[in-house]
C-alpha cells in the first residue's frame, strides 16, 4: 500500500543542505496499522508530506497505494486521508457541517453516501454538539475529532496521521484511539501514525518504525522492540534509549 | 470545474454575508475607487480634445474593455496571489492533500463578490462608449473577443504572479507592479507610451492584445506605432500562449514548495 | 512602474496643451517624479501605523499608560520612518525619471529651502490625517473600509495621479483648499518655483495644526473610552 524506495528530501537551508530525509526505505501492506516514532527533527512530518504529495522527494520514489504522490497528487487525494495533528486542514472561518459539505463536493461524494457516513462518524466521534460552530470556535479536542471525520468522509484506502493525540485529555485521547482501532480492525483501512505518545503505540500499533536523521533505526513488531532492551519493561526507557543510541550514529 | 468553483466561491459567499454591512462597504468602496480612473480620464479630457490622437470616448472605450478584463479576474482569480501568505502561515499544505487542483482552490480561497462592483462600472463605461462612438457593426463582434482575451491574459499574469511567490515569498508585493501594473498600462491608448516599451508589452508581455491591439480594430484605426493588420487578431493566440507559461510556472511552483517545518 | 506610466500621460496631455496650469513638458515631468518619491514616506496609500492593530490587540492600553504621550510617540517614530524612506524609497524614483526623462533641478538654495520646508510640513499633515484615520478604528468596525477610503481620497486630492490645477472650475478651487493638497501639490508647486512661497507654508503649517489638535482631541476621548471599558 505504501512504498518507500531510497527516498530523500533535503532543503537549501542558506547554502547548507539539510538532509530531512535520506535513503529510506520501506513498504507497508494494506490492512498494517504503524507507528511511527522518531525524536524531534528526525523526519516524521516530512515522510508524511511525502506520501501526500505535498512534498517532492529529491530522491528515490514514493508511491502510496500504486500512485507516485508528487506526480498523481489529486488522484491520489480520493484514496488517502490526512490528519495534521499541529494543523487543521479545515476551513477556519466555516462551521464544520459547511466544511464536511464542501468536502462532499471536492472529493464527490454521492449525496446518501456522505449522510450515511456523516451520521456514522457523527455518533462515534460524537460531533452533534459542535457540528455547527465555525472551526475557528472550536476547542482543540473537538477540532481534531473533526479534523478525523473530514478526513474519512471519503473513506479512504489509507490514513495518515501526524500526531493526531497531541494536546488531548485522557479521555478525548482514549476516545480517538478506540475510534482508530475501529477503523482499523472493521474497515481494514491502512493507518501510518506518528506520535510522541507511547501510549498510542502501546495500545494501537502491532509494528513500530522508528526514525533518525531521516534514516530508519528501527522497523519491527512491537514485541521486536521490547526485546532491543531485554532489561527494561517500560516502552518509554526502550524508545528513549533507541533514540540516544541511534543518535550518535 | 465551473461547477466545482461555483461551489466554493458560494461557501465563501455565505461566509462573507455574515457580515453584511462590511460587504455593503467595501463593494461601494471598490466602486469608488474604479470610479476615480474614470474621473482622471474625464479630468484630462476637460483640458483637452485629444490624447496621442485619440478622442475622450475612444479611451474610454479601450478603458472600459481593458476594466471589465481585469475587474472580472480581480473578482475571480486574484485571490491566487495570497500564495505567500499561505506558505508563511503554513495553510498551504491543505490545498494539496484535496483531490483538486490547487489552483481552482486558492482563485476560491475566501472568494467575495464585493468585487462585483467593479465589474459593473466596467461594463457601464464600456457600454456608454460602445453607444456614442458610432462603429462599424461589422467589428463589434471583436468586442467580446477581446473582453475574454483580456480576462485570459490577466488571469494568466495573476497566476504567473501567484507562482512566482513560491520563489520570492518575502517579497509578494513585487507581483503588484504586474497585475495593478497591467491594469494601469491598459487604462489609456498605448500611443502615449515609448516605442520601446509597447514592444514589450506586444512581444515579451502580451498586454497589447487585452484592449489596444483588438481596440484598434473594433476602432476601425491604424497603429500609431504601424503594426500589421493581422496583429489585431493574434490576442487569443498571445493568450494561450501566456496560459500556457502560467499553467508551467504554477506547475513549477508547486513541485518546489517546501512547506513549513513543522 | 506607477510613476514611469503616469509620466508619460501627463507628457501627452502637455503635448496637447503645452504650456497648460503654467507647467512646461519638463515641470509636467518633474512634478510626476517627485511626487512619486513623496508616496513612501508620506505614506499615500494608507498604512505605516501601527495603532489599529494595537487597538484591535488591546495593547493600545498599555500604550496610553505610557510617560510619552501616544501623539507624541507615533509622531515621532513616524519621522523617523519618513525620513529613512525617504532616503532608500523617495531618492531612487527621482533619478529613474532623471534617467529616462530628464527631470528639473532648482539651482537657486532658496528654493530647496522653501521645498525642505514644504516637504517637513506635508510629512507632519500626512502624520495628522493617517493619525486620525488610525484612531477611527476605535469607533468603527471595519478599519479596512476607513483605510480605503482614505487611500482614495488622499491620492485624488493631493494631486497624486493629475495636477490639482487641471480639475476643471470650483473642484480645482475646492481641491486646492483641502488638507490633501498640502500634502503633495503644494510642496512639489514650491520644489517648481510656481508657489507664493511664504502663503503656501502658512497653509500648510494650518491644516497641519488643524489635524494635529484634532488628533490631540481624538486621543483623549479614546484614552476615556479605554479607561471606562477597562481596556
Ligand atoms: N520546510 C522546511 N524547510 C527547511 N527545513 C525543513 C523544512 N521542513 C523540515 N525541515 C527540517 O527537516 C528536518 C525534519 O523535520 P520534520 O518536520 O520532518 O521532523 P519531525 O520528525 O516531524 O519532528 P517533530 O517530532 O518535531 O515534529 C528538521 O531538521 C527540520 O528542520
Ligand atoms: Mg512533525
Amino acid at each position: 500500500m505504501i512504498e518507500l524506495d531510497r527516498a530523500g528530501r533535503s532543503f537549501k537551508v542558506r547554502r547548507s543542505l539539510v538532509h530531512a530525509v535520506r535513503d529510506l526505505s520501506f513498504t507497508i501492506a494494506p490492512g498494517e496499522f504503524v507507528g511511527y516514532l522518531g525524536p524531534n527533527g528526525a523526519g516524521k512530518s516530512t515522510t508524511i508530506k511525502m506520501l501526500c504529495g505535498i512534498l517532492t522527494p529529491t530522491s528515490g520514489t514514493v508511491r502510496v497505494a500504486g500512485l507516485e504522490p508528487s506526480r498523481r497528487r489529486t488522484t491520489l487525494a480520493r484514496r488517502i486521508g490526512v490528519v495534521f495533528g499541529q494543523r487543521t486542514t479545515l476551513w477556519w472561518d466555516l462551521p464544520l457541517a459547511d466544511s464536511f459539505e464542501l468536502i462532499r463536493h471536492l472529493y464527490k461524494v454521492d449525496r446518501n453516501t456522505f449522510r450515511t457516513r456523516l451520521d456514522e462518524l457523527t455518533t462515534t466521534l460524537d460531533l452533534g454538539s459542535f457540528i455547527r460552530t465555525p472551526v475557528r470556535q472550536l476547542s482543540l479536542g473537538q477540532r481534531m475529532r473533526g479534523d478525523l471525520a473530514a478526513a474519512l468522509l471519503h473513506a479512504p484506502d489509507v490514513l495518515v496521521l501526524d500526531e493526531p493525540t497531541i494536546g488531548l485529555d485522557v479521555v478525548s485521547k482514549a476516545g480517538i484511539r478506540d475510534f482508530l482501532k475501529r477503523l482499523n480492525a472493521e474497515r481494514g483501512t491502512t493507518v501510518l501514525l506518528t506520535t510522541h505518545d507511547l501510549g498510542d503505540i502501546e495500545r494501537l500499533c502491532r509494528r513500530v518504525m522508528l526514525i533518525d536523521h531521516g534514516q530508519l533505526a528501527f522497523d519491527g513488531t512491537l514485541g521486536d522492540l521490547m526485546a532491543t532492551a531485554p532489561d527494561q519493561s517500560d516502552i518509554e526507557e526502550v524508545v528513549s534509549r533507541l533514540y540516544t543510541g541511534s543518535g550518535t550514529a | 470545474m465551473v461547477s466545482l468553483y461555483a461551489r466554493l466561491a458560494w461557501t465563501w459567499t455565505r461566509a462573507a454575508a455574515a457580515y453584511p454591512a462590511s460587504f455593503a462597504l467595501m463593494t461601494v468602496l471598490g466602486i469608488i475607487t474604479t470610479t476615480l480612473d474614470v474621473a482622471v480620464i474625464l479630468i484630462v479630457f476637460a483640458n483637452t480634445t485629444t490624447l496621442a490622437g485619440f478622442s475622450r470616448d475612444e479611451v474610454l472605450f479601450l478603458y472600459g474593455a481593458a476594466g471589465v478584463s481585469f475587474a472580472l479576474c480581480d473578482l475571480l482569480v486574484s485571490n491566487i496571489d495570497r500564495v505567500s501568505q499561505h506558505i508563511k502561515a503554513g495553510t498551504f499544505d491543505t490545498f494539496l492533500i484535496r483531490p483538486v487542483s490547487s489552483w481552482l482552490q486558492l482563485t476560491t480561497d475566501r472568494f467575495n463578490p464585493n468585487r462585483l462592483g467593479r465589474v459593473l462600472q466596467a461594463v457601464l463605461v464600456l457600454g456608454y462608449a460602445v453607444a456614442v462612438l458610432d462603429l462599424e457593426g461589422r467589428r463589434l463582434w471583436m468586442i467580446p473577443v477581446m473582453v475574454v482575451t483580456g480576462f485570459v491574459i490577466f488571469a494568466a499574469l495573476w497566476t504567473l504572479v501567484g507562482a512566482a511567490q513560491f520563489l520570492l515569498t518575502d517579497a509578494p508585493e513585487l507581483g503588484n507592479a504586474f497585475t495593478y501594473g497591467g491594469q494601469q498600462l491598459t487604462q489609456y491608448p498605448l500611443a502615449v507610451y515609448a516605442r520601446d516599451l509597447v514592444k514589450g508589452v506586444t512581444y515579451v508581455l502580451p498586454m497589447a492584445f487585452v484592449n489596444w491591439q483588438p481596440g484598434l480594430y473594433v476602432l476601425g484605426r491604424d497603429d500609431p506605432f504601424g503594426t500589421p493588420e493581422f496583429m489585431r487578431f493574434l490576442g487569443p493566440a498571445a493568450a494561450l500562449a501566456l496560459v500556457l507559461a502560467a499553467g508551467l510556472a504554477w506547475r513549477q511552483g508547486i513541485r518546489h514548495y517546501r512547506s513549513t517545518g513543522s | 512602474m506607477f510613476g514611469v506610466l503616469r509620466a508619460y500621460i501627463l507628457i501627452a496631455l502637455w503635448q496637447a496643451r503645452p504650456g497648460l496650469a503654467g507647467y512646461d513638458i519638463a515641470d509636467a515631468i518633474t512634478y510626476c517624479f517627485v511626487t512619486q518619491a513623496f508616496i513612501a514616506p508620506m505614506q499615500l496609500f494608507g498604512g505605516g501605523l501601527a495603532i489599529p492593530e494595537r487597538i484591535r490587540s488591546g495593547d493600545i492600553a498599555l500604550d496610553l499608560v505610557r510617560p510619552a504621550p501616544l501623539q507624541a510617540w507615533s509622531f515621532a517614530e513616524d519621522v523617523g520612518r519618513a525620513s529613512y524612506l525617504f532616503l532608500v524609497r523617495g531618492i531612487p524614483p527621482m533619478l529613474v525619471g532623471a534617467a529616462v526623462f530628464g527631470v528639473v533641478v532648482p539651482g537657486d538654495p532658496g528654493r530647496w529651502a522653501a521645498f525642505m520646508a514644504g516637504f517637513a510640513l506635508a510629512v507632519v499633515v500626512s502624520f495628522g490625517w493617517r493619525y486620525l484615520i488610525a484612531l477611527s478604528v476605535c469607533w468603527l468596525i471595519d478599519d479596512r473600509g476607513v483605510a480605503v477610503l482614505s487611500m482614495v481620497l488622499t491620492t485624488f486630492f493631493s494631486g497624486m495621479m493629475l495636477p490639482l490645477h487641471i480639475f476643471p472650475g470650483w473642484l480645482a478651487d475646492v481641491a486646492r483648499s483641502l488638507p490633501w493638497a498640502a500634502m503633495v501639490q503644494l510642496p512639489t508647486d514650491l520644489y517648481l518655483g510656481k508657489a507664493a512661497v511664504m502663503e503656501t507654508l502658512a497653509f500648510q503649517a494650518f491644516w497641519a495644526t488643524v489635524l494635529l489638535v484634532l488628533g490631540a482631541l481624538a486621543t483623549r476621548a479614546i484614552r476615556h473610552k479605554v479607561v471606562i471599558q477597562g481596556g
